[in-house]
């Protein structure tokens, strides 16, 4: 879809950063902290690894990208926009009414955008969807690869789990998963909540190949795909080490923004903190002109 | 009206696995989910043929609703099985969220529906799928009366491009349908023609409605059968059409008395053509063990209970 460097990619991430602050001050509402640390690996993602079309998001031949944990929508909504799956001045149309970015992932054929496959919000079921969609593609022999990010504490639902044994069985190898490992849900950090850890060792109990990665480090992010996509006979998962808020000092590796948007100020402060980019923002505000 | 006879006893369970069977012939993108139930749900049969289409998730129906949805996205058209209470109640987030709201073409197919389910007891008898299945945007709804009913509708099903439920059951009932009688999703049958009442039945039932027909005729009350094989989209023109020609309404399904066959049928009525309307159904309560039979009497909706429902409502006819 896109060939960027790493330079372009990193800078791609800050701008996605941008994006979301920006995204939450107009709408008030959404989450903060999981999507800026999930910036790199969006980058990563839509502007390096997946293979596709923003002007043919249908294309029979593209790799398929499910967002299981769909209250990272902002993050998704921010890289599609970039990528070219529709104008980035629709950016400011986050949770509001008679508008497509809605406030979890909505299927295109009601409220969705392109480039969205299905609906997510409801946690647990990315998995199994990213399973059935890789067995079906399998039977076809085709070479589609498939992509599944899960949250940390996404994985507290039982049904993930059934969907990692079910890929397990089938040997399916032209999957891989992404989980989200940055140690914070609503509550409180993952650990006090529901204790996940080894967690590596559960996915390897489940009979799926285990790579951990850096998913703040692009470099080490896009080498750990590689890796994983040469993987054959059996599902690889990139466990991938982010920081909830990276980019933004006062939200980094804080729980407390796993949910809320930041107030005018917050925000401020939040872009003063993130560069702007060759890319430029969606939004000038009125106090960004004075 | 030639009469409607019973020719032989055989399951719509399997009318659902032989059509499964045609359809995996016709149709290479037919693939089949199997949650470790298949000889009841009669999907061994399709599993024995095209082995290379059959997918094994285990005892996990959450995952199997998923699973099937990401099939369609690959251009399949899969079938997710299980008894009814595991095919609707247990993944209904999965089946709301992947399915019906994303408008993934799934075909949900239920097995062991009913109180008629029998001696397995109250947590397999699914009672409220048809309550859970109608209320969702997008899906389709049915519930077949016989074998050769089931084989059709499901042969039927794949033209349809949403998601979809079908309800059948386990016992050896009655086939009486054959192809002189047209069948198309969504079209109400009239199985008997009358003038004083009309039985708008479902499922097992119908066969029940067709011997209370009997019993009533005898007595000189004109009875008009018909059978509302879909529950959604519902064939509002055959109700609205036999409120006004016979004034009084009896409903009769193997679920609960709300949110089924009865309560769509008394929004239409209640819209169109108020109308003196009886349910026949299981009154909002669990079941419990014992034969079909048995329960069906004791859960009052088999042919009696249609046949006093119906005098209950030519009472209140005006």
């Amino acid at each position: 879809m896109h060939n960027f460097s790493v330079e372009e990619l990193k800078e791609m991430a800050r701008q996605i950063r941008r994006d979301i602050m920006k995204m939450l001050m107009i709408s008030k509402s959404g989450h903060s902290g999981g999507p800026l640390g999930l910036a790199d690996i969006f980058s990563s993602l839509y502007f390096k690894i997946l293979k596709g079309n923003p002007k043919n998001p249908q294309w029979s031949e593209r790799d398929f990208f499910f967002l299981s944990a769909g209250h990272l929508a902002p993050v998704w909504y921010s890289t599609l926009a970039r990528a070219g799956f529709f104008p980035i001045s629709e950016l400011d149309t986050l949770r509001k009414i008679n508008g497509r970015l809605q406030g979890h992932p909505a299927p295109p054929k009601t409220h969705g955008l392109p480039g969205i496959e299905i609906a997510s919000g409801a946690l647990g079921q990315g998995m199994s969807i990213a399973v059935g969609c890789a067995l079906g593609l399998r039977l076809d022999k085709k070479p589609n690869h498939v992509f599944v990010l899960c949250g940390d504490g996404e994985l507290d639902e039982g049904q993930t789990w059934e969907g990692m044994m079910t890929a397990a069985h089938h040997n399916v190898d032209n999957l891989t998963a992404i989980v989200d490992r940055n140690f914070c849900q609503i509550d409180e950090r993952t650990e006090t909540v529901m204790k996940l850890e080894p967690l590596s060792d559960k996915w390897r109990a489940f009979g799926w190949n285990v790579i951990e990665c850096d998913g703040n480090n692009i470099e080490e992010f896009l080498f750990a795909v590689d890796t994983a996509k040469k993987v054959k006979g059996k599902p690889t998962v990139l466990i991938a080490k982010t920081f909830m808020g990276r980019g933004v000092s006062f939200m980094e590796d804080d729980y407390k923004w796993h949910g809320v948007p930041p107030n005018d100020e917050q925000g401020k402060k939040a872009l003063s903190e993130l560069a702007p980019t060759k890319y430029g923002d969606f939004i000038t505000f009125e106090w960004e002109k004075e | 009206m030639t009469k409607l006879q019973s020719k032989e006893l055989k399951s719509t369970r399997l009318g659902f696995g032989e059509a499964l069977v045609e359809l995996g012939k016709e149709n290479p993108n037919i693939v089949v989910l199997g949650g470790d139930v298949t000889g009841s749900v009669r999907t061994d049969l399709f599993k024995k043929a095209f082995p290379e289409r059959f997918f094994s998730v285990g005892v996990a129906e959450q995952d199997m609703m998923g699973t099937a949805a990401g099939f369609c996205l690959a251009g399949k058209i899969p079938f997710a099985s299980a008894y009814g209470e595991f095919a609707t109640g247990r993944p209904f987030d999965q089946i709301r969220q992947s399915i019906a709201y994303s408008e993934m073409p799934v075909k949900i197919c239920a097995s062991h529906c009913g109180i008629t389910v029998g001696p397995d007891g109250a947590t397999h008898q699914s009672l409220e799928d048809l309550a859970t299945m109608r209320v969702l945007p997008h899906m389709y709804v049915m519930t077949t009366c016989d074998y050769y009913q089931t084989f059709r509708a499901v042969k039927e099903c794949v033209n349809i491009p949403s998601p979809f439920y079908i309800r059948f059951f386990r016992d050896n009932t009655p086939v009486f349908t054959d192809d002189s009688i047209p069948f198309q999703i969504g079209k109400a049958q009239t199985l008997i023609e009358g003038s004083d009442v009309t039985i708008i039945a479902a499922g097992l039932q119908v066969w029940e409605a067709i011997l209370a027909e009997e019993i009533l005729s005898a007595e000189k009350i004109s009875v008009r059968v018909i059978n509302m094989h879909t529950i959604k989209p519902l064939d509002k023109e055959a109700i609205i059409k036999a409120a006004k020609e016979t004034g009084a309404i009896v409903t009769a399904e193997d679920h609960q008395i709300h949110c089924g066959l009865g309560s769509a049928v008394a929004e239409v009525l209640a819209m169109n053509h108020p109308t003196p309307q009886e349910f026949v159904a299981v009154n909002d309560t669990f079941g419990e063990s014992g034969i079909g039979e048995q329960l069906m009497k004791k859960y009052g909706i088999d042919k009696d209970a249609i046949v006093s429902a119906v005098k209950r409502v030519l009472k209140r006819k005006k």
